[in-house]
């Protein structure tokens, strides 16, 4: 009898099962998750799939070329070939779409963890600064923090790590409000495991379907933010690509140009519907009580 | 519910305490002397002094920030360095355009989300369900630049319809940059309303008033839509951080000066007391925004009133 409910509870959150499910009941989940995966592999492969560097002019004659077949995406104000920057620019916008969040994830969740179950001071603390956080505009939040460290990549995770990690905190802390509850987490207590083992053995691993949910749905906030920043000029150094200082450069050019910043903003929106999607699949397999939220 | 309602100022004004200090914090652990980043390497020493001294920054840390708070309860939010005006002069000009910006998307979002939400749950589970909700997801992944840039292009520049710069063009400017910026609110909004009437019209009351033999529309409007809505009220305060996140990127492409093109402004010339400025604004309207929706909110609802 308990070997049966084990096994019905991994099956429940095994890779395998998941992914049965989602295919089950989300095709188009599914697809998505194809489809970041083909970006991923793209941005991997980048000088793989381009003869010309990210930084290389390619041309001298037409700056501002029509696509064509040698340069699909045509060439930018500066003679680079959009394809090849836009294929670079994966790297920075998947990067950036990940480490900030993974970051923010581990950040928010341990917080989150010990003010739900140290509670007291540690948790009025933890939690007022998340109300801090958090009572911030999130773009000019990330503004302030770009302006004060500078732009360049590490930058750019510190800033969106920081301004994401409350709402990760509040959500896992009344997760493990609910936990700390339970009988299993009471047995625990009385036969004298430590706070802390309670907390990472008991805890953290019933707080990981909800924390999957949230890290996919995530990543596609943080690629926007970014995109919305390099827009703005913030962020990446030149002469790197990253899809929203793409926009940015290209934007002068959107009368007479206009798949110069058009291209990449489709891009962006490729990538963060792809997340959106999976993430919302993910959501209905793994943790349906999230779904009406 | 006035206990409440005090206990929940008395939170926002430790919140607004500590959102002016981190405000005032970051902007002065740049690396290096913020005066010459402020101004650049090639001004001379005396400058570099006299504009210390005029900010106050050679003063101990504590005695400054007294300063400046005591300037934000007075309405003096320090003098731009770049624009040589008064921050709370130049942000009381821009801010109406903000304002008209943000309540025109707010329109836009509210109008497309209801009754898009009320369709798709209708007809739930339905072809029109699943395209409605598909779009709506599509509403919430595109960047706010690519819906204005698009819009820009096709019916300012292509089509000619709207003017390609809102800056002076009275309220016909507005459209486009609402659309631009409701667009991404909509998309949330329509999925909320969906899943709120949904569990709505599951109550008796709803039964009964089926019973009673009026017709769907009716029944909907007048008996699941007032109750569903409330969650929806409480989302125009989150609406509100993201609409002023968004009108940044907004203004900036269709020219509007606005609250967040002065904070790109400040930005651009490295201008702190603007930037600190802007910002604390910004974030003092969202946190006082909460505020109104949380009051609203129990005002609205009995059941919450009773609760707490």
């Amino acid at each position: 009898m308990e070997k049966k409910i084990k096994n019905t509870v991994e099956d429940g959150h095994g890779f395998r099962s998941v992914c049965y499910r989602l295919w089950k009941e989300n095709k188009v989940a599914v697809f998505c998750a194809l489809l970041i995966v083909i970006f991923a592999l793209a941005a991997i492969c980048a000088p793989l799939l381009t003869p010309y560097g990210y930084d290389e002019i390619v041309t001298d004659t037409y700056r501002l070329s029509q696509p064509s077949l040698a340069h699909p995406l045509g060439t930018d104000e500066v003679g680079r070939d959009v394809f090849t920057r836009l294929l670079y620019g994966a790297r920075i916008s998947l990067m950036v779409g990940i480490v900030p969040t993974i970051i923010s994830m581990i950040v928010g969740a341990l917080l989150g963890i010990i003010a739900g179950f140290v509670g007291g001071k540690a948790d009025a603390v933890i939690m007022r600064l998340a109300d801090i956080m958090l009572a911030f505009p999130s773009m000019l939040l990330a503004m302030v923090i770009m302006y004060t460290l500078g732009d360049g990549i590490i930058n750019i995770f510190l800033a969106l790590a920081l301004v994401n990690w409350a709402s990760v905190a509040r959500i896992v802390r009344a997760e493990t409000l609910k936990l700390k509850e339970t009988e299993y987490v009471e047995a625990a207590r009385s036969i004298g495991v430590s706070k802390w083992k309670i907390m990472m053995r008991h805890i953290l691993p019933n707080c990981i379907p909800s924390l999957i949910v949230l890290f996919t749905l995530n990543i596609p906030s943080a690629i926007l933010s970014e995109s919305a920043l390099g827009f703005l000029g913030l962020g990446i150094e030149k002469p790197m690509a990253s899809w929203g200082l793409m926009v940015n450069t290209g934007r002068q050019y959107l009368y007479t140009n206009p798949w110069l910043s058009l291209a990449p903003s489709a891009a962006i929106m490729l990538v963060v519907l792809a997340f959106n999607f999976l993430g919302d699949g993910l959501r209905d397999v793994l943790d349906p009580h999230l779904k009406n939220q | 519910m006035v206990t409440n309602i005090v206990k929940r100022i008395l939170q926002t004004v430790l919140i607004l305490i500590g959102v002016a200090l981190l405000i005032f914090l970051m902007l002065r652990i740049i690396p290096g002397n913020a005066i010459l980043t402020m101004m650049g390497d090639k001004t001379n020493p005396e400058a570099v002094e006299r504009m210390t001294a005029e900010l106050g920054l050679d003063k101990p840390f504590y005695v400054q920030f007294w300063m400046y708070i005591k300037g934000v309860f007075t309405g003096d939010l320090g003098t731009s360095y770049s624009l040589n005006r008064s921050v709370s002069e130049l942000i009381s000009t821009s801010f109406p355009n903000t304002v008209k910006l943000a309540i025109a998307a707010a329109l836009v979002a509210w109008i497309v989300g209801i009754i898009c939400g009320i369709i798709a749950a209708v007809k739930k589970n339905g072809i029109i369900d699943h395209l409605f909700m598909g779009v709506s997801l599509l509403g919430v992944s595109v960047p706010v630049f690519m819906v204005a840039m698009v819009l820009q292009y096709l019916l300012a520049y292509k089509l000619q319809w709207f003017p390609i710069s809102s800056g002076n063009a009275g309220w016909v400017g507005y459209i486009l940059p609402a659309i631009a910026l409701g667009w991404n609110s909509a998309g949330s909004i329509a999925r909320l309303t969906r899943s709120t009437l949904l569990e709505v019209l599951q109550e008796d009351y709803i039964d009964t008033a089926r019973a009673k033999g009026y017709r769907q529309l009716y029944v909907i409007i007048r008996h699941a839509l007032r109750n569903a809505v409330l969650p929806v009220i409480t989302m125009m305060a989150v609406q509100l951080s993201s609409l002023l996140s968004g009108a940044v990127i907004c203004e900036t492409v269709f020219s509007i000066n606005g609250i967040g093109r002065l904070a790109v402004a400040a930005i651009e010339a490295r201008d702190i007391p603007l930037l600190q400025g802007t910002v604390l604004f910004s974030t003092v309207i969202v946190i006082l925004g909460n505020l109104l929706a949380d009051c609203l909110y129990s005002v609205l609802d009995p059941r919450i009133r009773k609760e707490v």
